[in-house]
Order: structure tokens, then sequence, then C-alpha cells
């Protein structure tokens, strides 16, 4: 469960960014996660509340949003959304996808105090 | 008035991009608007060991399957057909014991473990010392065996030239669809023991059409590390683009 991994960098991401911006306690975190990134959304809240136990998001609430996989089709030029990494282009059917967005992982924001 | 967040502030630099969420909220509550990859510390790291691998001419790839694919065994077979020519070594990762490194140390080869414990795959940070402890010759090959696990490992760069994803015969065709990260992550795939496929009820080109539905550009190699049937192709493979890399980063 590599989300357990991908968590505590959540975390280290959280812990570096206190100091400069100046927060003790936070109280959602929220991520942006593509829709064809290799994490499934459960096993991150799964094992949210155990990776911030005793962190200063201890508690937080998490919020995930999609982000839709988009790709440029390299046979047809279309411009398609694309849900599985082995979609065809709806158009000429070509597997030849240039994926311009659906791989992420960021964290976006934090509520913090 | 700050243009970027709204706050009263004359400058739009020099001061934290917060905003308060509500503006009667007692608690003080806001937000902070960080934007940061998840895997942005893994990619740091990884950057490291890639410009560690060029400065000193090492050819890295990170070999990815599932347990029981033959990892350790093409590795061993590896090490046999190509010692004559290239100084190997090896990075061996485990969840637990040192019995893949005492294999690959008895082929010849120098090799370190890494256990992760409870961690199934490895990360830029862990292979960095794991270069550090291992010392490995300049203008070598480096093979970083990562743990046996077909899904943890794809998002995790770990500075090599390649990522490597093999599968066996013995677990089916549709390994790609069902895995597709991997497959999508990878640049060259290996179908190993090839040597069973009279013996087992494998489609090859269902695997390979599949595979490239995911990744047009995957190369194939099938392969038995056991019985030797293609391992010159892989072999030349490795000596190959050993060269092409190493010209690409020359200044």
């Amino acid at each position: 469960m590599h989300e357990l991994s991908l968590l505590e960098d959540v975390l280290s991401i959280i812990e570096d960014n206190a100091d400069s911006q100046g927060y003790t306690s936070v109280k959602k975190v929220c991520l942006e996660i593509g829709a064809l990134s290799c994490v499934e959304p459960e096993a991150l809240r799964f094992a949210f509340d155990i990776v911030m136990k005793n962190s200063l998001a201890d508690g937080a609430t998490l919020d995930i949003v999609t982000m839709p996989g988009q790709a440029i089709c390299q046979q047809c030029g279309r411009e398609i959304e694309v849900f599985e990494l082995h979609t065809p282009c709806p158009d000429c059917q070509s597997f030849s996808l240039d994926i311009q967005s659906g791989l992420e992982m960021r964290v976006r924001d934090l509520i913090v105090n | 008035m700050c243009t970027t967040c709204g706050c009263g502030s004359s400058e739009t630099l020099n001061h934290q991009h917060a905003s308060k969420v509500g503006a009667a909220d007692k608690t003080d509550l806001r937000l902070v608007q960080l934007e940061k990859d998840v895997l942005g510390k893994n990619k740091r790291y990884a950057t490291q060991n890639r410009e560690y691998f060029q400065q000193h001419e090492i050819f890295a790839l990170n070999i990815i399957s599932s347990p029981g694919s033959g990892k350790t065994s093409l590795l061993t077979a590896t090490i046999d057909a190509l010692k004559d020519q290239v100084d190997i070594n090896v990075i061996e990762g485990d969840q637990s014991s040192q019995l893949d490194a005492d294999r690959i140390r008895s082929s010849g080869a120098k090799a370190i473990q890494i256990n992760t414990g409870k961690g199934c795959h490895l990360d830029a940070h862990q292979v960095g010392h794991a270069v550090e402890d291992l010392n490995p010759a300049d203008k070598g090959v480096l093979f970083i065996e990562n743990v046996g696990n077909l899904v943890c490992p794809a998002p995790f760069d770990l500075g090599e030239a390649y990522k490597v994803v093999m599968l066996s015969v013995t677990e089916g065709e549709d390994k790609p669809l069902k895995y597709p990260d991997i497959f999508y992550a990878a640049d060259l795939m290996i179908i190993n023991k090839t040597d069973l496929l009279p013996y087992v009820d494998f489609n090859m080109e269902q695997c390979i059409a599949y595979a490239k539905q995911i990744n047009p550009n995957l190369i194939i190699i099938k392969l038995s590390a056991t019985k030797g049937d293609g391992l010159s192709a892989w072999a030349q493979w490795i000596m190959k683009q050993r060269v092409l890399n190493e010209s690409k980063h020359k200044p």
C-alpha cells in the first residue's frame, strides 16, 4: 500500500511549510489526485487518520479532488478525456495518446490556524 | 491592496498569500494554498541519484515485477553473461532477509540488500544511501531490483536510466490490463519463463497487445532466465543502451 508512504510525504509537506506559512494546526487537507494516477482514494482515506496522528494535522479532515485525465491523440490530434491508461482515441482508435493531465498527486491547500 | 490574495498589503511579494476563510470566522481559520507535488521530495532525491550516475557513467536499471517472476534469476543469469565485459553492481530490495543479495554475490557481482520492513517499494532516498554504501565502480551497470510488487513501485522514480517491468508466462496475459500503471511507466517489458509456454495457457500475442495498448512505445524481450533462451537479446540491449546513455550525457 504505497498510499501510506505518499501520505507520509503529504505530512512532510505540511510540516515543512508550517513555519513559513505561520500555522501550528491543520484542520483540513485538500489533495488533488489525478484520475490516471496510481493512487486509490479509498486507501488514502483509510490511512489518513493513522499517518496524521500525533502531528500538527492530528484530527484533520481529508478532501480529495479528482483531476480528470486529459490527453491528445498523437495520430489524429484530438483532445480527449481519458478514464483509464488503456483507453483508445474514440475517433481513430489509436492508443498513442500524449497524456496532458490526470497523473498528478498534489497537496492543493490546507485550512489551518 | 495585494491583487493575488486580496489582503491589505501594498506589496504583492514578501508576504504570505493566506486568506481568511470567511470574514466572520472567530476561530481564525484560514486557507493556505500550497500546490505541492506529493512526490516532490522523492523526485529531488531521484534527480540527485541520476546526476551521480551520469557523473560516474553508471547505467542504472530499475527492475520491477510481482514476487516470483524471476527477477533474481534474471540478474544472476545476466551477471554470468556480462561480468567479463562490464562491472555489475546490484541493489536488492526486499521487505526482509539477505537471501537475494547472497544469491547475487555468489554469482560474482557486488550487492547490497535494502530491507524495507513494512515498505512495499524502494524510494529514491533509500537508493541514494545504498549507492553510498555500495560504492559501485565507474562505467558499470547497476541493477536495482525493486521489492516484488507490480503496483507500489510504479510512481517512485529512483534515478534510473530505464524502468524494466517483468512478468512471467505463468502469471497470465492480462497482467498489463490489471496493473496498467507500471506498464505505462516502464520502458522495457521482459516476458520471462518462456520455456514453460508448452505447459501453461498463456497467449503471448494478446499479452503484448495489452501492454502496447497502455504503452505503445514499450520495448519487449521474451526470454527464459533459467534456460538462457532470449538472454542474449537482453544482454545486447543493456550494452547498447549503456553506450547510448553515456553519449547522451557527455557534454
